[in-house]
């Protein structure tokens, strides 16, 4: 069953116009902000299909931006968003793309400081429920379905089964899971889907084992 | 866990219970939690959606200027007392028109089931809350009974504009209106079965061409009729009237309706009311693209 929770009938409560291109946009944005962990100088972001099309009218940008400076959906700043951000600082570019995606609803929200970039591709699929398929260069399969937990960690003997032995501790039933890593040794990403919606104090249990560096929760 | 109607309902009689305690009770299940727990996120998307309604009734306007208005005008004609239909059903119309038009402003809402089709529950709900008088809690158990027929056609059809066209949006709003109506004024689970089913069927087809790719036109108004026929259909399901297709195969024609309908169709602006020409016009106005690049 795609839908679990009576809260994704009745909810979310969220910023208009549109559960896709406002709502969703807004938690693609912030999942890269909570991937990158801190706020970014700049952003530039890509739009493709009816993001592209409609973004203006949809606030699919300002809600994008808000996701980014950490606003959830139902956070009346995001409709200032780019100002905020702008008054802050950061440098703020959007693109509108010509080429055909697989979704129509597709961003690549590029961010960065002077220490650190973060490239991630996002589809939203309707309902404000959102996908990502892709984290600097590694492919996801995230389904969107389901709660799930990103895990950037060293390449290291054990970093899997530690994360594994604290959600089976705390009774989490694994759904769906894959490791990528570009090069044997370096930084590697584990994608794990779970049952049930992640409690924060599971997480930062999680992110204090050896190797890991930065856990990221995506709510159903 | 239910996962059609039958099975739905079928819980409901054997317990003896409302459609809405199930749902609460399979919530409870899958968030391991208590009932009040349940119950009080629910009451916060009840706030969310009073304070959209008493927003939009004030009246709003979107950024594109291409709705707003229409709510505060309906309710000085309700007040004005000529009308021609009922006002229950008046009220449903303006308080549904409400909740879109703050959505289109960009103000907050509750997504039931999605942005695009906010208004219809709680505007039916604020409604038949001046004639039947409910408790906080039967008024917060409304939202479940809907949430319950919401999640049965969520899982087996679709309630996306983009997969199934806008019968799988507001066509689901509405009916899962009707049967939380239905369960409000006191009829039984079978009864709000037939008013989803009453309903649904008579939003079969309906496509999604929002002009100019926005939540607005025809969107709020679609709303408002979403109501009007939520309220018709749950007081012929309340007078006995019942649907000859089952509940579960209107959902499943909806949802196959939705396959066969063109992409124009569904939610990319390119068809129906979009492609009129007044619709193009306005969005070559909205977005400043000459008509010709279009």
């Amino acid at each position: 069953m795609k839908y679990k929770s009576v809260f994704d009938i009745i909810g979310p409560i969220m910023i208009g116009p549109s559960s896709s291109h406002t709502a969703g946009a807004a938690r693609i944005g912030r999942v890269a902000r909570s991937i990158f962990g801190r706020e970014p100088k700049w952003a530039s972001i890509s739009l493709y299909g009816s993001f592209a099309q409609t973004y203006k009218g949809h606030g699919t940008d300002v809600a994008l931006i808000g996701g980014i400076l950490d606003f959830d959906t139902d956070d009346e700043r995001i409709i200032k968003a780019i100002d905020i951000a702008t008054e802050k600082g950061m440098k703020i570019s959007f693109v509108e793309e010509d080429a055909i995606t697989d979704h129509p609803n597709t961003a690549r929200v590029f961010i960065g400081d002077d220490q650190g970039e973060l490239e991630l591709v996002g589809i939203s699929i309707g309902g404000g429920k959102i996908e990502i398929i892709e984290l600097n260069g590694f492919e996801l399969k995230l389904s969107g379905h389901h709660p799930a937990i990103l895990v950037v960690h060293n390449d290291r003997f054990g970093a899997i089964a530690n994360v594994a032995s604290v959600l089976a501790k705390h009774e989490i039933n694994i759904g769906h899971m894959e490791v990528s890593r570009k090069e044997v040794g370096k930084l590697a990403l584990m994608t794990i889907e779970v049952d049930h919606n992640i409690e924060d104090f599971v997480l930062s249990e999680i992110e204090q084992l050896p190797n890991i560096l930065r856990v990221t929760k995506i709510v159903d | 866990m239910f996962r059609n109607v039958a099975e739905l309902v079928e819980l409901a009689v054997s317990q003896n219970k409302q459609i809405s305690d199930i749902m609460i009770e399979q919530e409870m299940k899958v968030r391991r939690t208590t009932r009040e727990e349940i119950m009080g996120l629910m009451e916060r998307n009840l706030v969310v959606m009073e304070e959209a309604v008493e927003k939009g009734i004030k009246g709003v306007r979107s950024h594109s200027g291409l709705t707003g208005g229409d709510a505060v005008l309906m309710q000085k004609y309700i007040e004005k007392g000529n009308f021609l239909s009922g006002q229950t059903v008046l009220e449903a119309v303006s308080k549904a028109v409400a909740t879109n038009e703050v959505n289109a402003a960009m103000g907050t809402i509750c997504a039931t089931p999605t942005a695009g089709s906010a208004g219809v529950v709680p505007g039916t709900l604020f409604a038949v809350k001046n004639k039947l008088n409910p408790t906080r809690e039967e008024m917060v158990k409304f939202l479940f009974t809907s949430g319950a027929f919401g999640f049965v056609v969520a899982n087996n059809a679709s309630i996306s504009g983009a997969a199934g066209g806008c019968q799988a949006e507001v066509g689901s709003a509405a009916g899962m209106a009707a049967a939380a109506i239905v369960e409000m004024a006191g009829g039984t689970p079978q009864q709000c079965a037939e008013a989803m089913a009453i309903t649904l069927k008579n939003m079969l087809g309906l496509v999604c061409d929002p002009v100019a790719g926005l939540v607005e036109v025809p969107c709020v108004k679609r709303n408002a009729m979403g109501a009007a026929n939520a309220m018709v259909a749950a007081d012929m399901a309340l007078a006995g009237i019942s649907s000859r297709i089952p509940c579960d195969e209107v959902i499943e024609a909806m949802f196959k309706i939705g396959q066969s309908m063109p992409t124009a169709l569904k939610e990319t602006a390119q068809g129906g009311l979009a492609a009129t020409p007044t619709g193009r016009a306005l969005e070559a106005k909205i977005f400043g693209i000459p008509l010709d690049k279009k």
